[in-house]
């Protein structure tokens, strides 16, 4: 597999680490442990198109947003999340 | 020259002979050979003793599609087994062995299977060794096991070198055959960046050698100038490179043999290299093989594919046989016999099952004077260790039977594509029915993935290379490049139509061999299908076929031929099995490449390094660290080292290399507010000059680390971490800073490698420090518990912090790493009057365990702060992340672990990872809990250990052991506080 990081351009998987399901919910910090239950044990784990979310660790440690067939392992977008989403950021 | 070689030019040098072994025994070939044409050209057709029944086994295929000439190479470290006779050039000086043999390949005793053949069949390991009671498969195992299987792996360390690499290119060609070569043509004319793999190392594949012309000119000709233009367009032509796999995002798998045995000068040369090709455009030009024939001994040696003695011969100048009887059921056998009459040899017959052939087969049988038998099939091969006669006999008219002497039975079952490669993607092959074989469609593959020759259904010499041409065009097309003027070529040969006839099942002998490499036979097929297991992936499972490292390359489309007669199934509807990688087998030293002994992984060295290394320090890796374990003096063992060790720093005092710890900078003006929510206790209150011990939680309430921060300045901290944990103490930071809460303004920088660090801990710490650094106050006031200061020198700014890991009066002095050796001997010859000594990592585990402190061996990612008893730590005024699921009432029940202390009761060393049971060693009982940490504690006098124990079997406590059964090992154990010494404190409050 080869993720095309917006900052880093194309790369081996290798260079990648899986963080988690980007569909999953993300509970406000005092939402009861019920939704907090859902969030980390609940997956729907498709056969399919799935959004998920990488960091570039070997890179430049940024965090994506993947859009990716998990039959196929096809790669349809590939977006910055997190503190520099934006392009601004520090 | 030998008896088998005839006088024609070939691909085989005769001015340079090369000696070789095989089985001990001395043979010469000549450079170009490879060792199947060497052995062969010797009079040598038996090769190796089958996987199953020991049946005699010799050449059958030309090169890869070979499913029984597999030989070892080498000895001992340098044995590589299963290779290929038919792709391994001879070198001088190659010992050969054969495999699964003994005694001798002559005399195999093992061959008595063939009498146990009944008891063999499809599923015989289901079924056969089955009984009487469950614990027979045991008996019989070890027998199956030596009698089946191939060569044998060497159990020594393989020293020989092994490379890796990447390529990128526009287009990887897959197959050096005239489709691949005028596919790389179009590519490279129209400017792409080209790579050619193929297993040979002649260009040409199957048709290399071949007597034909391509548009009036020798096709040899055009085979070498083609190479040559490819060259100088820049195009990497890469042969005997195996294309293994297919993987997701274009990437290729491919091994390189650059040399068979290692060379004997003494330099250091790679044997392999593993490449992984990434290419934007994948063309699959991987041709096709020929099947065999199915009847009674097929398998026996001198039975071999028809192209096959045409290529031997071709190739390597050598006669497979003196009397060939050629054995087929379609045209293209026809080509291969015109070919081997013309070179000389005796081509008695020509058996074509078919009921009428056309007038150019007749003609050509008539031209080569063989006796021309339509509508026959070969009932039997006879002959013990090769092929003496065979057993002809009218299809139709069985009664009608003839003997033909024969030492060569050449046969054609039609070809097979190679869909391999396109079955790695996912594809699934579809039924071609003129070719009476499975294809790739083109239809069905990813557009940047391309098919010509005979895996696109075309099998003559013209269609393959205008094919090829064309696919190139579409790649140039695609990447926008201009494709050259298209190319129309013409053969003088080609193929000659007509397609192979079905054989039907119903003729055929049930012993005739499918798949040669695991001993399927038709039986087998009809067994599994009368049990039930008719569909494709059911029959390779129960019977083997289609299996091992031969894939079913020449089985697979007769099997399924065979399975839809007897299922009454369409072929059309019938899914192949799915091909797996490796096409062919590869050694692991390829895909390891150099990554092996001290290069298997980075090491991290403590800027102190040199000087524990200069003290002769027992060294031990943790994670990618090496940190001294002990300083042992002459004479002393590991024990008394650290018993020493740990002694002095409860004595005197000792210094401690730490610099391994993880150190993360964070720093903006929210970090304050970050580390509350990262820490499970409250940092909002830490104050400048400060540190702090604090928990972190994973988002499931579990335990990710323990360390303490240190408030640097108003809005900087140090975090440090336990030293495995600092990857991914970092990652957990930046995923909750960009997956939470990306509004706060606070950044992270790892800064482990800038900081030495090391622990000054004992009763006689202080004076130590007060002489290193004179003039610095570090009186209980000016430095109380939990403490930091900056010591600012001309070389840099040094940090004291007033923490205990060993529950001593204890600092850790940070430096910058530079200075990190110049301040450590600093501080040891400053302490020699009070008595300081280096200790390593085992001092500082019985120290820590002494005071109950947790570390890696309970911080194993599955206890939560309840089961740590750091429950106290986690704050009830303020969130924290983790503390949501921590609400979970099942982590507080009683069969939750709980942490203790361990004292062995006959004073004899505790094992970690041994079990905590109620009961003796003949009765256990169920597991209570396990051991985490173990030492001897100098302060005790004891062997003491750290365990995590039920709750409930806390309670009622009536006496328990610490089992370990796989070492035989079972000590009584004494519970007690975690907190062996010192609870209260009193020792770090000098």
């Amino acid at each position: 597999m080869i993720i095309d990081c917006p900052c880093c351009g194309r790369r081996p998987v290798s260079e990648f680490s899986y963080i988690g399901d980007a569909e999953a919910a993300k509970p406000d910090m005092h939402a009861p442990a019920a939704e907090w239950v859902k969030a980390v044990y609940t997956r729907t784990n498709p056969r399919g198109m799935h959004l998920e979310h990488w960091q570039h660790l070997h890179g430049c440690r940024q965090f994506l947003k993947i859009q990716r067939d998990t039959l196929t392992h096809e790669i349809f977008s590939v977006e910055l999340v997190g503190v520099y989403a934006s392009g601004e950021g520090e | 020259m030998t008896s088998f070689r005839i006088d024609k030019p070939s691909g085989v040098d005769f001015e340079k002979p090369v000696n070789f072994t095989f089985d001990g025994r001395t043979y010469r070939g000549f450079a170009g050979d490879t060792v199947a044409s060497a052995l062969l050209a010797n009079g040598v057709h038996l090769f190796g003793r089958s996987f199953k029944y020991h049946q005699p086994r010799g050449v059958m295929g030309a090169h890869v599609e070979e499913a029984n000439a597999l030989i070892t190479i080498g000895r001992g470290a340098h044995a590589e087994p299963n290779l290929q006779a038919t792709t391994i050039p001879v070198t001088e000086g190659m010992e050969v062995y054969s495999q699964n043999r003994w005694p001798s390949l002559k005399l195999d005793l093992l061959s008595i299977n063939q009498l146990a053949a009944p008891l063999l069949s499809a599923g015989f390991y289901y079924k056969t060794f089955m009984g009487p009671t469950k614990r027979s498969w045991m008996l019989y195992e070890p027998f199956i096991r030596r009698a089946a299987g191939l060569g044998a792996v060497s159990t020594s360390p393989d020293d020989q070198a092994y490379e890796k690499d990447h390529r990128f290119c526009d287009v990887l060609i897959i197959g050096g055959g005239v489709t691949g070569i005028a596919a790389g043509l179009a590519a490279a004319r129209s400017g792409l960046r080209v790579i050619l793999v193929d297993d040979r190392n002649v260009w040409g594949g199957q048709m290399a050698g071949v007597d034909d012309d391509l548009s009036g000119q020798p096709l040899d000709q055009w085979i070498s100038h083609s190479i040559r233009e490819l060259r100088e367009l820049g195009a990497e032509l890469l042969s005997r490179t195996t294309a293994f796999g297919v993987y997701d995002g274009h990437v290729h798998g491919a091994v390189q043999r650059l040399a068979d045995v290692s060379s004997h000068d003494g330099v250091r040369r790679p044997l392999q290299r593993f490449l992984k090709i990434v290419a934007k455009h994948s063309i699959l030009a991987t041709g096709a093989f020929e099947n065999p024939m199915l009847f009674r001994n097929n398998s026996l040696p001198g039975v071999m594919l028809a192209d096959t003695a045409r290529h031997f011969m071709d190739r390597f100048s050598v006669a497979c046989g003196k009397q060939i009887v050629i054995y087929t059921n379609n045209d293209s056998a026809y080509g291969a016999a015109r070919r081997l009459a013309e070179a000389g040899l005796n081509v008695a017959a020509l058996i074509d099952t078919r009921p009428s052939v056309s007038a150019a087969c007749q003609s050509l049988a008539t031209h080569i004077g063989a006796s021309h038998l339509v509508g026959w099939q070969v009932e039997k091969a006879h002959g013990r260790h090769r092929v003496k006669a065979v057993s002809v006999c009218k299809i139709d008219d069985q009664r009608q039977k003839q003997r033909i002497s024969s030492d060569c039975l050449a046969m054609s079952g039609g070809w097979n594509p190679v869909v391999h490669l396109a079955s790695h993607m996912g594809m699934a092959p579809v039924y071609s029915e003129p070719m009476g074989a499975f294809i790739v469609d083109p239809d069905n593959l990813p557009s940047h993935c391309h098919v010509a020759g005979p895996v696109a259904g075309t099998l003559d010499l013209p269609s393959c290379v205008n094919g090829g041409f064309a696919a190139g065009m579409e790649v140039a097309r695609q990447l926008g490049s201009t494709p050259p003027d298209p190319i129309e070529a013409t053969a003088m040969h080609g193929f000659i139509g007509d397609w192979p006839m079905k054989a039907d099942v119903e003729t055929l002998s049930e012993k005739a061999m499918l798949d040669f490499q695991n001993d399927v036979t038709l039986g087998d097929i009809k067994l599994a299908v009368v049990e039930g297991y008719s569909a494709t992936e059911h029959l390779k499972r129960y019977t083997t076929l289609g299996m091992g490292t031969d894939q079913g390359r020449t089985s697979n489309i007769n099997a399924i031929s065979l399975l839809t007669q007897l299922t009454g199934q369409q072929i059309e509807n019938i899914r192949p099995t799915r091909f797996r990688p490796p096409f062919t087998p590869i050694t692991l030293g390829a895909l390891v490449g150099h990554h092996v002994g001290d290069h298997a992984q980075p090491t991290r060295l403590t800027p102190m390094h040199d000087w524990h290394a200069a003290q002769g320090a027992m060294m031990v890796p943790v994670g990618l660290w090496w940190r001294p374990r002990a300083y042992l003096k002459p004479g002393e063992t590991l024990r008394e080292a650290y018993i020493r060790e740990a002694g002095n720093v409860r004595e005197n005092v000792g210094i401690c290399d730490v610099s391994t710890l993880g150190k993360i900078a964070v720093q903006g003006p929210d970090a304050g507010v970050f580390l509350d929510r990262v820490y499970t206790n409250n940092f909002a209150t830490l104050p400048v000059g400060k540190a702090r011990y604090g928990l972190m939680l994973r988002d499931d309430g579990m335990v990710l680390d323990d360390g303490t921060s240190w408030r640097l300045g108003e809005n900087d901290y140090l975090m440090t971490t336990t030293t495995g944990g600092a990857g991914a103490v970092m990652q957990h930071l930046e995923r909750l800073h960009n997956l939470y809460w990306p509004d706060l303004r606070v950044s992270f920088v790892s800064v482990t490698g800038q900081w030495a660090g090391m622990s000054v801990a004992g009763p006689k710490s202080r004076q130590v420090l007060g002489k290193a650094f004179s003039g610095t106050d570090f009186s209980d006031a000016a430095l109380p518990i939990m403490g930091v200061m900056s010591i600012k020198t001309a070389s840099g700014t040094i940090l004291v912090a007033r923490l205990s890991f060993s529950g001593e009066l204890a600092y850790e002095v940070f430096c910058p790493a530079c200075m990190g050796t110049e301040i450590w001997c600093d501080l040891l010859s400053h302490g020699a009057d009070f008595g300081i000594q280096p200790y390593g990592t085992e001092a500082l585990g019985a120290l820590r365990i002494e005071k109950g402190h947790v570390a890696g061996g309970e911080l194993d990612g599955r206890v939560s702060p309840y089961n740590l008893r750091l429950d106290g730590m986690l704050s009830k005024k303020k969130w924290f992340f983790g503390k949501p699921l921590l609400e979970r009432d099942g982590l507080y029940d009683d069969d939750q672990y709980r942490l203790v202390g361990l004292i062995s009761e006959d004073r004899q060393p505790l094992q970690a990872g041994a079990h905590v049971v109620f009961g003796d060693k003949a009765s256990p009982g169920p597991s209570q809990g396990w051991v985490s940490s173990v030492t001897y504690s100098p302060s005790l006098d004891e062997e003491i250990g750290l365990a995590l124990v039920k709750k409930r079997a806390l309670e009622k406590d009536t006496g328990m052991y610490a089992a370990n059964p796989v070492a035989g090992i079972h000590r009584k154990v004494r519970i007690v506080s975690h907190h062996f010494l010192d609870p209260e404190g009193h020792r770090m409050r000098l």
